[in-house]
């Protein structure tokens, strides 16, 4: 077996395994588990779960397709993730797109080639009231976004890394 | 078994009609003549209600209601056909057809696409006229029209779905265009619910959503095993079949319905035909494979349509005496092995021995031959190898041909290689050789087991049945050395050493005795030698099991409780509990398991081997046996003899025949001097054909009657050609018991005659004049001297068949038989000691040969080698190793190797597979360039004489790439 979890996540993974009458339930705690402990969902990461879980490779890979906070490929050290739901747009997602995507020099779903930044463009973050928005990984929302606040975190991140 | 449900009455468009409860309004509106549009439902497939064009008005209803999954119910008011639902139809099917190519695939051949006829019925695309060349000049070319519809003399504009590249071409046998695919679900229900594959899921979402196999995979490099099942079922071009042979619209063929000329399972299908060319075969309603079919049965026909077919009598040149092999790597000597690409008999290097004849001289010399023979050598001299390919009617005149005319019992087929003693120990102990319940029973067992069957492979309709059966809560129980694929669906699997399957049986009984699990009133009222049997397990306590198996001992007990406490339980058995010199024993131990619990007699219960060739069964049914005549009448009871003397008005053999391997020593020894081949081919299929070859050659006289020049017409001095399956008319008994009539469905090439009229032809010329007009007439004489097929007529069989025995010709055929006694009378339980296989593995050949077949391939290969699609699927021959058996003999996936036994050498790929044992090594043997059964043992099982096909020692090494490939290319 070419992926396996660490003693640490399977005994997680069992313990989220009585949370749920079926082993299909756990399939998107089983994702999180998965990516935190890989990094993303490689098809290798993704037959792995289906045995685990009793499940048909095409069954698993259709649930990870249909959700975007799951990454079917290696992402960057920093993904960005631009909300252009409707009032993001409304008060200008594209130009940020826009502006990221010059700034990185990559267009929306790509990786920087020294794999430090991500760009994707994401459903609503559920905060229209701060909008336009971008999260950070899985932590850290951006609020208010102008072209200038963008270029600047954009700044800040490469330094860090 | 249909469960009782209280009736409902509700109208439809004003008209009452009363259906049983849970009936779908759609089904209800069906059974009054009202259309319902649908698209994503199909009767077969659980209903999903994705399409909603079948919305229908149910007063009191807030909205539209989806009559493909709404449950009727009382007093219910149905309107199907008003404004509005036009409108929302309407509607939904503009929506459908905004992002697909217009033509689809499907729409442009066979204007059949559910999707654009609904376009055509709302005035949303123009209506094309019947024919097809006008239909096709009309339409715009496909994906220019995309986005935009006809629409009240506009267009309107839809943002289409991005696809970058919808087209998948990747499957050998089917075509995917996304483009064409309105995510109706019915391919993945398809695959899931009805074939139980699970390939096929949705990926994406949004507009990106499309269907994808496996994790989004090309379809030819997924785990899809081409049932084609989902091309089946799809109602636009999204997934169409590939034409494999001429490429014309269905509504321009003509159907026949036949059946499949593969397996034992004996799926019903329909042969689509035009200018004698098969075109296409669809799965046909019946009530053995509901409309299902696998990759052999669905895409494997057009071998009857071969350029390498025989269209003439052969004969062979004078110069080419004393006969010998005739292509290069058989001329080799021993235990030499030669490597050729291609597989199959080199015509070149075998025609040139042969001339043409004409049918007269032909079978005149036939004739005369096997006569001389006959008056110089004594009937004893002469052999018949019949064929589990034929049919019913060729089998009973093949067998009389050797008994009246040739005058000898020497007559017997592939069924000695298959289940001959699982017959055997049937016969011994309950006196019926053949099932006792049919394999759909599984639906009714709370357990089953399926022991020693690669059933996906093998039956791979069956196989369906038993997933569907795991999955709605029959505990299945899977046990073989070699993990099959239905041991991915089962609640247990047990893997122990091969050969020690008796070990692991007595084991069992011996727990169910102990645990006081038996059924000890059906003991006492319906058996007897109970106690011989309960003296001979005492000493196979699950410890010493363990010991001999290597199965853990709560394993054991494990399993010995699931089955021994189930109410209902079954169990289904092949080649890999017959193909042992223990066979017999192996089949006794699972009969006394069933007799010792008492399951046998009710639906869901009983003894189920399952049937390998497609009329195995009904060959056997129809004395192409040494021992019997039809119907299992021992030759040597006089009373049936004189019964058969009478009806055939000749003295006949008391004394049974030679079997199938006996015969081959018999020729080895001089003392068979004459046969008559029809349709079989042990130069591939027979153990140890090195010494095949030598029997063969040293034959006097042998005849082969055949569809293609095999690797056994090389010895042949005179070669007949024969009919194909769809080329004649004939019945052929399933794994079921149950009679069903192939229908002719093209004419066979040149001069290619059936086999019974072949048949007919030389006996009349040894002197016993036999004509028939037709098989009906002849299965009509095969029934009158048949107790068991009483009531059973061409009529009585219909499109469907009919179950054996059918004592009320007014009722069905009995599917569950033993329900009060036994044809013996008791049933006997028969004790069997475990005893090691013949050859163990050693220091010099320390792995374990298992042999078998794939999914993909029929016996010697001679009609799916000859498949397009099958030949493209698996196109050579490979031996299996355990991954860590691989890396310890410095091998990786792909090398070649050599693997030898004491008989014989082969050389072939490695595939690394954990399917297999460590310690053990599998090669199908289907392939005449690396015969697996150059290998193979031809020690016998001393009751059914069934050779040891899945037990020899061999070893493997390593080829040296350089000298061996070339010797190899220089022989």
């Amino acid at each position: 077996m070419a992926v396996q979890f660490s003693q640490e996540t399977y005994r997680q993974f069992e313990e989220v395994l009585t949370h749920y009458p079926t082993k299909r339930a756990a399939l998107l705690p089983t994702f999180w588990l998965a990516q935190e402990e890989f990094g993303y969902l490689s098809p290798e990461v993704m037959e792995y779960i289906a045995q685990l879980l009793d499940l048909s490779p095409a069954y698993v890979a259709a649930v990870a397709s249909f959700y975007t906070m799951f990454d079917k490929e290696p992402k960057g050290k920093f993904h960005l993730q631009v909300c252009t739901n409707l009032s993001c747009t409304l008060v200008g997602a594209q130009q940020i797109v826009e502006c990221l995507e010059q700034k990185l020099g990559i267009k929306l779903g790509e990786t920087t080639p020294d794999g430090k930044f991500s760009l994707s463009e994401v459903e609503c973050l559920g905060s229209c009231g701060t909008a336009p928005v971008l999260q950070l990984n899985t932590g850290d929302y951006y609020e208010n976004l102008t072209p200038e606040r963008v270029t600047q975190l954009v700044e800040e991140l490469a330094k860090q890394a | 078994m249909s469960t009782m449900h209280a009736p409902v009455t509700l109208t439809i468009d004003g008209r009452p009609i009363t259906v049983s409860e849970g009936t779908t309004i759609w089904e209800a509106a069906r059974q009054l003549g009202i259309d319902i549009p649908v698209l994503c439902h199909d009767p077969r497939l659980p209903p999903v209600a994705v399409c909603r064009v079948c919305a229908v008005e149910v007063k009191g209803a807030r909205v539209a209601q989806a009559a493909c999954i709404r449950r009727v119910e009382a007093g219910m008011e149905v309107r199907t056909h008003t404004d509005q639902l036009t409108r929302v139809r309407r509607m939904l099917v503009e929506l459908l057809l905004a992002d697909h190519p217009i033509p689809c695939a499907k729409h442009e051949k066979n204007r059949d696409c559910a999707l654009e006829l609904l376009g055509e019925q709302y005035g949303l695309l123009p209506v094309s006229s019947g024919e097809r060349e006008r239909t096709r000049a009309a339409a715009p070319a496909p994906h220019q029209s995309r986005g935009r519809l006809h629409d009240r003399g506009g267009t309107i504009r839809v943002r289409p779905r991005v696809l970058e590249d919808g087209h998948d071409l990747s499957s050998p046998v089917i075509a995917v265009d996304h483009h064409a695919c309105i995510l109706c679900d019915r391919c993945i229900r398809g695959c899931d619910e009805i074939q139980n594959n699970e390939v096929i899921g949705r990926t994406g979402k949004g507009a990106q959503t499309r269907i994808g196999f496996d994790l989004n995979l090309p379809m030819g490099q997924s785990t899809c095993v081409s049932c084609g099942e989902c091309a089946a079922v799809c109602p636009t071009g999204a997934l169409m079949h590939k034409p494999l042979t001429i490429d014309v619209p269905l509504s321009e063929t003509k159907a026949v319905d036949s059946v499949c000329p593969y397996c034992g399972v004996g799926c019903a299908i329909t042969y689509h035909v035009k200018d004698n060319t098969i075109v296409q075969v669809s799965g046909r309603e019946s009530p053995v494979n509901h409309g299902r079919l696998c990759v052999k049965g669905r895409y494997g026909f057009d071998y009857a349509l071969h350029p390498q077919r025989l269209t003439v009598p052969l004969i062979r040149r004078a110069e080419f005496y004393p006969k010998g092999p005739l292509s290069k790597d058989v001329r080799g000597e021993d235990g030499r092995w030669q490597r050729k690409p291609g597989g199959i008999v080199d015509y070149a290097e075998v025609l040139p021995a042969f001339r043409e004849a004409s049918w007269e001289e032909a079978l005149d010399l036939v004739a005369s031959r096997l006569k001389q023979i006959k008056d110089r050598y004594g009937p004893g001299a002469l052999a018949g190898f019949g064929s589990a390919k034929c049919s019913n009617e060729e089998a009973y005149l093949f067998q009389k041909l050797v008994r009246a005319v040739f005058g000898t019992n020497n007559v017997d087929h592939c069924t000695r290689l298959c289940h001959a003693s699982s017959v055997a120990a049937l016969q011994e102990t309950i006196g019926s050789g053949a099932v006792s319940n049919v394999f759909a029973d599984i639906q009714y067992a709370d357990v089953a087991i399926v022991i020693g069957s690669n059933t996906t492979e093998n039956h791979p309709v069956a196989a369906t049945f038993f997933k569907q059966a795991a999955k709605r809560g029959t505990t299945l129980i899977v046990i073989d050395p070699r993990r099959p694929a239905l041991a991915d669906h089962a609640h247990y699997y047990i893997s122990y050493k091969p050969g020690t399957d008796v070990a692991f049986l007595n084991g069992l009984m011996h727990v169910i005795i102990a645990e006081g699990l038996i059924d000890a009133d059906f003991i006492a009222r319906r058996t007897e030698n109970f106690a011989a049997l309960q003296e001979t397990v005492k000493h196979y306590t699950p410890e010493v099991v363990e010991k001999l198996t290597g199965v853990p001992a709560e394993q054991v007990r494990t399993i010995a409780r699931v089955y021994g406490r189930a109410k209902n339980a079954m169990i289904f058995w092949g080649m890999g509990i017959s193909q042992h010199t223990t066979g017999t024993d192996n089949a006794r131990c699972l009969i006394s398991l069933c007799l010792m619990t008492g399951n046998i007699g009710r639906p869901g219960t009983g003894l189920h081997p399952l049937r390998g060739q497609n009329n195995v069964q009904g060959a056997s049914d129809s004395g192409l046996i040494p021992m019997v005549y039809t119907d299992y009448q021992r030759v040597d009871t006089p009373q049936v003899r004189e019964k058969f003397e009478k009806a055939w008005g000749v003295a006949l053999d008391p004394k049974p025949g030679l079997t199938v391997v006996e015969i081959t020593h018999g020729a080895l020894h001089g003392t068979i001097k004459g046969m008559y081949m029809m349709g079989e081919n042990p130069f591939l299929s027979d153990p140890n054909i090195n010494k095949v070859r030598k029997a063969l050659a040293n034959l006097e006289f042998l005849v082969v009657q055949d569809i293609f020049l095999t690797e056994t017409a090389e010895f042949a001095d005179v070669i007949l050609p024969a009919a194909s399956f769809p080329e004649k008319e004939g019945t052929y008994t399933n794994t079921d018991r149950r009679v069903q009539i192939g229908r002719k469905a093209i004419d066979p090439p040149g001069q290619a005659r059936p086999d019974w009229q072949i048949i007919c032809e030389i006996a009349t010329r040894m002197g016993y004049p036999m004509h028939y007009h037709s098989p009906e007439e002849i299965f009509r004489e095969l029934v009158s001297l048949s107790p068991n097929l009483a009531g059973l007529s061409y009529a009585k069989l219909g499109t469907s068949g009919e179950l054996w025995p059918c004592p009320d010709p007014h009722a069905p055929g009995q599917s569950v038989l033993f329900t009060d006694s036994f044809p013996k009378g008791k049933g006997k339980f028969v004790p069997a000691e475990f005893m090691p296989a013949k050859e163990l593995p050693d220091a010099e050949f320390p792995f374990v040969l298992n042999t078998g077949r794939v999914l993909e391939h029929w016996h010697t290969g001679t009609m799916t080698r000859r498949a397009k699609a099958l030949d493209a699927i698996e196109p050579e021959p490979f031996v299996e190793i355990h991954p860590e058996d691989l890396s310890t003999l410095g091998l990786q996936d792909g090398d070649w190797v050599r693997v030898s036994s004491r008989r014989g050498t082969i050389v072939l790929k490695v595939r690394s597979g954990n399917r297999t044992q460590k310690g053990s090594v599998f090669i199908p043997f289907h392939f005449r360039e690396a015969a697996a059964n150059l290998l193979t043992l031809d020690e016998l099982d001393p009751y059914g004489k069934i050779p040891e096909f899945k037990f020899c020692a061999v070893k493997v090494e390593k080829v040296r790439e350089q000298e061996d490939l070339a010797a190899a290319s220089a022989a």
